[in-house]
């Protein structure tokens, strides 16, 4: 089973060190392309110019939920198989989750400002992504308490499996309560509400955000590895002084 | 004696004795809303139009106080050890560990909002409203919030981090019990509406609670 595999940390960076360089690449290009095209996309006829805010709002939300997924499927890989890459990846997407999570309520709130006339309100959709927010603070702050690495990722992963709560109530919250937010328009039964020349950029730079989180997810996690390498050989040369 | 009847009545018994935390909580609940008025003034409108929100939010606080204790002190003295090997299951003694620290903290709590709403103004059906909500409430409020007390078991600065994880988990018990609260009195929804929802979230936290805090425990004392 290939996810076994992976069970062998030196396994995992062999693949993170072939895959990190060509992920990164792909990347740049992907980016470069999903920047163009939103520059080109033509204007919106209310919005105008801030319609673009869009290009980054809309896939910083989606991945900020992608990555508290990836943390989710990681924590029971910690707590069901005792999977040692699942821990590494759950400490390494928590931050990477909270920056974009970050990054959706500053440029949300960018945009409401000329739309709404307002920097905040305490909608259904802004008030669950952050809570959101605030869950990932809570989960890094878990990772900085607990000392030994294994206990800190069983803990994590408790607390990832019922902050997951959050995810549903932040997909459907603009359609159980009636929300200033926009309600569902890209994925929809009978189609999106998007015009295709912003939607097509749209998707360009949501594929761009996914490669871009899972470079940095790699990277992290390879970081993460040779973390718990330089604490293991501190902890062995601590007890040779002594 | 039955194991679960037994730790019910010692952790009752260890919280109204020396050094529990049973009527802590009250005085603490007392505290915060004597220091509202002193805040936003004594505008009694004001208090009154705010005062299930005040209440809510000080309970809130308050059910968090003698929290981070719960299984931190039956960790230090041992006993934590012995509820893990005893036969009883470990979701059920959670659980009955949860409606001891209910019964001593937040049912205290529930009492005393009647009297404590007169210093905000609020007239009778207000009380009312308010002390439903608060007894179907605060129940979720401990039940959360043993998810935390299980994870911070073992850290020394387990409270604050302890807050830090609890308080977003307990953001729609908060919003739909104060929402409920405000219904009875201003509208425009009818009561039951957001009633039904916090008692649905006080059910469902009474069975996600108590096995994310046993799983919890299990995973922090190997």
């Amino acid at each position: 089973m290939a996810l076994l595999d992976f069970a062998n940390p030196s396994r995992f960076l062999r693949f993170a060190n072939t895959t990190i360089p060509w992920l990164s690449g792909v990347t740049l290009i992907v980016f470069a392309f999903g920047i163009d095209q939103a520059m080109i996309a033509p204007d919106d006829y209310q919005q105008g110019a801030t319609v673009k805010i869009m290009f980054l709002h809309v896939p910083s939300a989606w991945l900020g939920m992608l990555a508290w997924g990836v943390m989710t499927v990681a924590a029971l890989g910690t707590l069901v198989w005792r999977h040692p890459l699942a821990d590494v990846i759950a400490k390494a997407a928590a931050p990477i989750g909270a920056a974009f999570t970050l990054l959706c309520l500053v440029t949300g709130s960018l945009w409401g400002r000329p739309e709404w006339g307002t920097y905040w309100v305490w909608d259904a959709r802004l008030t669950s992504e952050l809570i959101l927010f605030l869950l990932y603070l809570g989960v890094i702050a878990l990772w900085r308490t607990v000392d030994d690495p294994s206990r800190a990722a069983r803990a994590a992963a408790i607390l990832t499996l019922v902050g997951a709560i959050d995810l549903p109530i932040i997909k459907f919250s603009v359609e159980w309560w009636n929300t200033l937010h926009q309600g569902t328009s890209v994925f929809r039964l009978g189609g999106s509400k998007i015009y295709p020349t912003i939607l097509i950029p749209l998707f360009i730079m949501a594929a761009a955000f996914t490669l871009l989180f899972f470079t940095l997810l790699f990277a992290a996690a390879r970081n993460e590895i040779l973390r718990r390498r330089v604490r293991t050989l501190q902890l062995m040369q601590a007890s040779q002084v002594t | 004696m039955n194991p679960l009847a037994a730790i019910l009545v010692r952790d009752m018994r260890i919280a109204v004795r020396v050094g529990g935390g049973a009527l802590m909580g009250v005085l603490f609940f007392l505290v915060v809303v004597t220091l509202t008025p002193f805040a936003i003034g004594p505008d009694l409108a004001l208090l009154k139009r705010i005062g299930p929100a005040i209440l809510w939010l000080a309970a809130l606080l308050a059910s968090l106080l003698a929290l981070d204790r719960m299984f931190a002190a039956d960790h230090d003295d041992g006993s934590l050890d012995l509820i893990l090997m005893g036969r009883a299951p470990l979701e059920l003694v959670v659980a009955v560990k949860g409606i001891a620290h209910w019964l001593t903290t937040g049912l205290p709590l529930v009492l005393a909002a009647p009297l404590i709403g007169l210093f905000l103004n609020l007239d009778a059906p207000a009380e009312a409203a308010l002390v439903l909500t608060l007894l179907v409430g605060t129940p979720a409020l401990t039940f959360i919030g043993l998810i935390g007390a299980a994870i911070a078991v073992t850290l020394r600065r387990g409270g604050l981090l302890l807050a830090v994880i609890v308080l977003p988990l307990t953001v729609p018990v908060l919003i739909f019990g104060v929402a409920a609260a405000n219904a009875a009195v201003i509208g425009p929804v009818p009561f039951g509406t957001p009633f039904t929802i916090l008692c649905a979230l006080t059910l469902a936290s009474l069975v996600v609670g108590p096995f994310a805090a046993a799983a919890a425990l299990r995973q922090e004392m190997e």
